[in-house]
């Protein structure tokens, strides 16, 4: 009985834990179901993305980059198909046989076999490896004649940068390569469209224009496993080509200022003087950009490296350069505008026994018998030095600087499209204090008056100031780009600047006698043709103080060292009755302005002028458009 | 009494007992083996390949062996209660000294045929033993130091042979499962409040004597993303398969997140992820309506009992097949740090099939016999 009853009692109690037992697993099961549902209904979205971002995987492929193109529509930088061999390491039965058979058809060297393997091991075997990424045509053929031996080998056609006009181009639309850590870091667009092989602009246009000319990376899309291996492809998304970019310079005439450079250090650049369009702009020596495209090989670079005349440096843009007499037509405006001197001042010029004293210093003129009494005409004609110090001392530099300026010299003509453009130097007196912290001295003012001291310019601010000089004293903007967009041009564009228009028709004819008379400095290289005539400014800039043991010398330019010779240079502007371009020379060591610099104004010209009218009637072609 | 009974048993026939059988529950244990054969066979990538057959001979063997032990009498049970404890211990000792060793752990025997894992038959074992120790306990002495004492050992033996194998979770689940026999044994509620509060006091000492790599789960399940490609990486990729499988799922064969082998563990552990990313929400709930019905059903079996080690049996092993899937299924979704513990007969591995179905066969038997006093 007892034991009954303890029954009853273990009965009640295991009851009523069992009870208590299931109403927990009641709100248990109650949770879990509601987890599911906030996992699988409302929070679904958000997993369906993340499960998808877990299983597609997008891949890049390099972008199409727009095309460069001349004046009149030619390609001047384009893409070619370039042949490639690709190998997916995992897709081949034997590598290490399939290697050494691509070794032997290809006739790859020891280490740029090694090379290859290296590359090989830093991938994963599903990663596409890239055995040759320039074939030429016979070894592509080749290689596709051996494909029932080479399982797993793909040959490619793929999509590469080419300059057609090689070294012409250079310096204005630099080159692509490989893009580096450093570009994808300064370039936020390189970043976004990077893949392994990007090619991208190192320097110049294609640098300044990356983000136009870039385009958009054509997208695979796949289903990828949890160890990143392609399942399947489930969509190709088409790339669009970056922009093409039209430039204003004219293919051939670059190309004569290529060749009238040759074997030469210098540059040489043509403007139009109403519009700033640029029609040609060269340094030499120059390079060619396509070995660029595939990395260059280390004996090529060193070669152009090492090179002394710089083909690396931007002549036009980038070098700093003493003007030389082609100051003088500013240094003339500037004393005429501020009133200083007229058309009559006349200077006694006397030679080297005699020149120009000033606190026991004496400036020489460059010729040795001296000029006699001369007047502005004259004195710019026959380039006096011994006129110009005198204009130079009763104008003083502050003056003088302040109208080198306001014809463009001394600050970046391209603005921020360049950012290798130097600013050159135009000083005064407040300068040489920041900069220095003394006093401008005397004689200073002196030397700048012929170019030399601190004043340095820029052929292409040489090139600017003559076309502003030439176009009767309005301000341009030069430009190399044609955008159709015709986006705000500058308030001042054209805003004149003289304060007498009389005086720019004083230097304009002064340039246009030291060209086209007698005695003139560049009177060998007129032409007489009125179509073609051309008023210039010859200019020898002096790299090394000219010491009185020199002057006793008075060696030849062919008898001094390369490095001591003085720059030649040569500005001018044409035809004279009707003024339309502007031209500046500048070689380097090249002696002597009017027997290196100015004969290649007449051959430019002359070229310039024939192309015009074609220039003009593709103008219109486009205004149609 | 006791000869009456033993002669009444021995008069059902063979035929009476399958009549007896309960068909619901039979019917849920069949329909599951059958869902999570086709799951199974999902994980092979849609095709029969090793853990489908393994998981099909298995399942076909134990449900089997299920339904001759729902033949055997309830009594045999009982009267083999300690002896199959014993032996069970020293399977785990066997283990302990000359077992297989495999990802650091040393918890299965090789028996040739199967790699036996005896810490999961200790989960159904511990429950038999309990019982069967508290089936003619006195009421007034359930409360006894002795008596609690004694249950203790009884739990704290095998859980100490399992945790140094090292296996915290099956340690953890054979405690909660004799935890369950002392519930209902009617242990006062008082001792399991204590318990739970001295347990809560000494978390921080016991995480300080965790595994370098218990801790990391019990982190990383504070903070899945502390680590999302290391330790963080299967409660994450599990959570992206629940959760984007939706209202419907994916379908059959179309989880991406277990095709693409983003999801660990895949045939055991996470067996539940790869259901739940294919069939969705409505099949999530059914499976767990069907683990429910169940339940429900070794609930009633144990209410219809007339003995007191059957009912004991049955509420105890329902307890702990729920707490089985719960912690399972709170591991999958997140709501608990990993430990190792399989869904019942979802996921692939013999012995903790072996011992769900022996339950479920004690059950089925607890059924046919419920006539059954035992003493």
């Amino acid at each position: 009985m007892i034991n009954q009853s303890d029954n009853v009692v273990k009965l009640n109690s295991i009851n009523r834990r069992m009870f208590i037992i299931g109403a927990a697993k009641i709100i248990i099961l109650g949770g879990i179901v509601s987890r599911l549902f906030f996992l699988q209904v409302k929070e679904n979205k958000k997993y369906l993305t993340l499960s998808d971002k877990n299983r597609i995987r997008e891949w890049k492929l390099p972008p199409i980059r727009g095309d460069f193109q001349d004046y009149f529509g030619n390609t001047i930088a384009g893409n070619y198909e370039a042949y490639q061999l690709h190998i997916v390491p995992e897709e081949v039965e034997d590598f290490r046989y399939t290697i050494n058979r691509v070794k032997d058809i290809l006739e790859l060297s020891d280490k740029q076999f090694q090379k290859i393997l290296k590359k090989k091991k830093e991938k994963k075997p599903w990663e596409t490896l890239i055995v040759a990424d320039n074939l030429s045509w016979k070894n592509f053929s080749k290689i596709n004649n051996h494909l029932y031996d080479l399982n797993g080998v793909k040959p490619i056609i793929s999509i590469s940068r080419n300059y057609p006009f090689k070294e012409n181009y250079t310096h204005v639309l630099g080159y692509v390569s490989q893009a580096n850590e450093n570009d994808i870091i300064s370039n936020k667009v390189i970043k976004d469209k990077f893949v392994q092989g990007l090619k991208v602009g190192k320097t110049g246009l294609e640098k300044s224009f990356e983000t136009s000319l870039i385009g958009d990376n054509s997208i695979e899309r796949y289903e990828v496993n949890a160890y990143g291996r392609r399942i399947n492809q489930l969509a190709f998304q088409t790339g669009e080509k970056g922009k093409t970019i039209k430039l204003t310079i004219d293919t051939e005439i670059q190309k004569l200022a290529n060749e009238l450079l040759i074997d030469k250090a210098g540059s040489i650049c043509v403007m139009d003087i109403f519009t700033g369009q640029i029609i040609a702009m060269h340094s030499s020596p120059s390079f060619d950009p396509n070995s660029f495209v595939f990395g260059i090989s280390q004996d090529e670079w060193q070669l152009i490296r090492n090179d002394p005349m710089k083909p690396l440096v931007n002549k036009t843009l980038q070098g700093n350069y003493s003007p030389g007499s082609t100051i003088k037509p500013i240094v003339a405006l500037s004393a005429l505008e501020n009133g200083i001197i007229n058309t009559n001042f006349t200077v006694n010029c006397r030679g080297h026994e005699n020149p120009l004293e000033l606190y026991g210093q004496t400036y020489h003129c460059w010729k040795k018998e001296g000029h006699g009494f001369m007047n502005l005409r004259n004195a710019m004609k026959q380039s006096c030095d011994t006129y110009f110090y005198e204009v130079a001392r009763k104008l003083g530099v502050d003056k003088l600087s302040e109208t080198a300026k306001k014809f463009g010299l001394g600050k970046e003509v391209f603005g921020n499209l360049f950012s290798i453009e130097k600013k050159g130097l135009i000083p005064n007196t407040q300068w040489k204090k920041n900069a220095l912290g003394q006093s401008w001295l005397l004689g200073e003012t002196i030397i700048t008056g012929i170019g030399q001291g601190y004043i340095q310019t820029t052929p292409i601010q040489l090139c600017l100031m003559t076309a502003q000089i030439g176009n009767g004293g309005f301000k341009i903007y030069p430009k190399l780009v044609i955008d159709n967009e015709n986006k705000d041009e500058p308030v001042d564009k054209f805003i004149p600047l003289y304060k007498n228009s009389k005086n720019i028709k004083i230097i304009q004819d002064a340039m246009y006698a030291s060209t086209n008379e007698p005695r003139g400095t560049s009177y060998r290289s007129r032409i007489d043709d009125l179509k073609y005539q051309f008023a210039g400014k010859t200019g020898t800039a002096q790299v090394k103080k000219i010491t009185e043991l020199d002057r006793e010398l008075d060696l030849k330019t062919f008898e001094i060292p390369y490095e001591e010779r003085d720059h030649a240079l040569y500005v001018a502007f044409g035809p004279y009755k009707n003024p339309k371009y502007a031209l500046s020379i500048l070689v380097e060591h090249g002696g002597n302005g009017s027997t290196t610099a100015a004969p290649m104004a007449q051959k430019l010209f002359k070229l310039i002028i024939d192309r015009d009218s074609l220039r003009k009637s593709n103008e219109k072609n486009f205004l149609e458009i | 009494m006791y000869q009456h009974t033993r002669l009444n048993s021995n008069r059902f026939s063979f035929f009476q007992k399958f009549k007896n059988l309960d068909y619901l529950l039979l019917f849920c244990i069949l329909l599951l083996g059958f869902i999570s054969l086709t799951t199974m066979y999902s994980t092979d990538g849609g095709q029969i390949l090793f853990h489908t057959k393994s998981h099909f001979i298995k399942l076909v063997t134990f449900t089997v062996m299920m339904l001759m032990i729902s033949l055997i009498n309830i009594r045999f049970w009982f009267l083999v209660g300690y002896l199959f404890y014993l032996s069970i211990i020293a399977l785990l000792l066997w283990t302990y000294f000359f077992g297989i060793k495999s990802s650091g752990s040393q918890r299965w025997m090789d028996l040739y045929f199967i790699n036996l894992q005896p810490s999961e038959l200790m989960k159904i074992c511990i429950i038999i033993c309990l019982a069967k120790y508290f089936h003619r306990m006195k009421i007034e002495n359930v409360n006894s130091v002795y008596t609690i004492l004694t249950s203790l050992i009884i739990i704290l033996l095998p859980m100490g042979l399992v945790i140094v194998q090292p296996d915290l979770g099956t340690a953890l689940l054979i405690a909660i499962s004799g935890l369950a026999v002392l519930w209902f044994a009617g242990i006062n509620h008082k001792y399991f409040i204590y318990t739970i509060l001295g347990f809560l006091i000494s978390l921080p000492f016991i995480i300080s004597f965790l595994k370098p790599y218990q801790k990391l789960r019990v982190l990383t399940f504070l903070n899945p993303d502390r680590d999302p490609l290391g330790a963080g990486y299967q409660i994450i990729q599990s959570k992206i398969a629940v959760g984007s499988g939706g209202i419907f799922g994916k379908g059959f064969l179309k989880g991406t997140q277990s095709y693409l082998e983003f999801l660990p563990e895949k045939h055991t552990d996470f067996i539940f992820t790869l259901f739940s990313e294919e069939f969705g929400f409505i099949g999530s709930t059914f499976l767990l309506i069907i683990y429910a019905i169940i339940i429900y059903r070794i609930v009633s079996i144990g209410a219809g009992s007339r003995s007191y080690f059957a009912k004991l049996f049955c509420y105890s092993f329902a307890a702990a097949i729920f707490v089985y899937i719960t912690i399972n299924m709170s591991m999958v979704l997140g709501l608990l740090p990993i430990v190792g513990s399989p869904l019942p007969i979802m996921s692939y591995g013999g012995s903790s099939m072996l011992a769900t179905m022996i339950g479920f066969g004690v059950v089925l038997s607890a059924k046919v016999h419920n006539q059954q006093s035992i003493a």
